[in-house]
């Protein structure tokens, strides 16, 4: 029941941040990529002023702790490999992001403002993974039986 | 024309970086919303129960923040079909690169992860040219 509050509350600060920052805002983040046209330079501060926190934070947390407080291990990526599916499959978000506005992190936080757009963009989205896992489900058991 | 937010943009993402050093060091996971989302679109696995959770807080807390006389600007000026075919191919594009803004931008450089380096020097120049070519050579 804590693990669940606290997860709560952590949500609740990373959706804060988000709708101050501007993050949430389609205008806003299609202004920043426009630099030849409206640009509009906010989500430099945003990126930043997240990066540089976490960056430090980890650092702080990596090192003081062996295993995170409410959990068995810390679960972080051990892949290094950047490979064609890893820069083919962000080409293909950054396709949507410009296309759109919205990026998973700033259009869940945006559900709550209560606009038809944000639903129907998260509503493709997922509709998005789901089809993308099946592909990737077919490609694999190709794969196996080739 | 939007506004130009430097010090609420700034201390947007700072709190992004509290929430994302507080799942790390009490849950020991990362703060994407790629993976978080991924863990609830059946078939669940075991620990879907945090991220319900996560998700949850981070839908309530813009509306509580206007509750509360915050302000928060909202404007898509995009069409409809602009929305649905993004979203449709940010779907598939954060699926095959793992990540997102929140993943790959933030918690993965923070780290120094070479591949999250890579993939948010990619995704920010494919969305840079996907707004010039939609904005200025397509004129939409």
């Amino acid at each position: 029941m804590t693990r669940l509050l606290s997860s709560l509350i952590i949500g609740a600060i990373f959706g804060l941040g988000i709708a101050i920052s501007g993050m949430a805002n389609p205008a806003k983040v299609l202004n920043f990529f426009d630099l030849f046209g409206t640009w509009d330079p906010s989500l430099i501060f945003v990126m930043g002023g997240a990066l540089i926190t976490t960056a430090i934070g980890y650092r702080i947390v990596f090192a003081k702790q062996q295993k995170p407080l409410m959990g068995p291990t810390f679960v972080v990526p051990k892949n290094k490999a950047i490979d064609a599916r890893l820069i083919a499959g962000s080409a293909t978000f950054g396709v949507g992001w410009g296309l759109a506005g919205f990026c998973p992190g700033g259009a869940i936080p945006a559900l709550g403002l209560g606009y038809s757009e944000t639903l129907i963009f998260v509503a493709a989205m997922i509709i998005g993974i789901i089809a993308a896992r099946q592909a990737n489900k077919r490609f694999q058991e190709n794969a196996i039986l080739a | 024309m939007t506004e130009f937010t430097p010090w609420a943009s700034l201390s947007g993402g700072v709190l992004i970086g509290i929430a994302a050093i507080l799942l790390m060091a009490l849950h020991g996971r990362v703060a994407g919303m790629t993976g978080i989302l991924s863990g609830v679109i059946p078939p669940l696995g075991t620990d879907w129960k945090w991220r319900v959770a996560f998700l949850a807080g981070a839908i309530a807390a813009p509306p509580i923040y206007l509750l509360l006389g915050g302000n928060v600007s909202f404007n898509v000026p995009v069409s409809m079909v602009a929305l649905i075919i993004g979203g449709l191919i940010v779907g598939v594009g954060v699926f095959f690169g793992s990540g997102c803004t929140s993943g790959h931008g933030v918690c993965g450089m923070a780290r120094l992860s070479p591949r999250s380096i890579a993939a948010t020097c990619v995704f920010m120049i494919a969305t840079f040219i996907t707004v010039f070519i939609t904005r200025h050579i397509l004129g939409l």
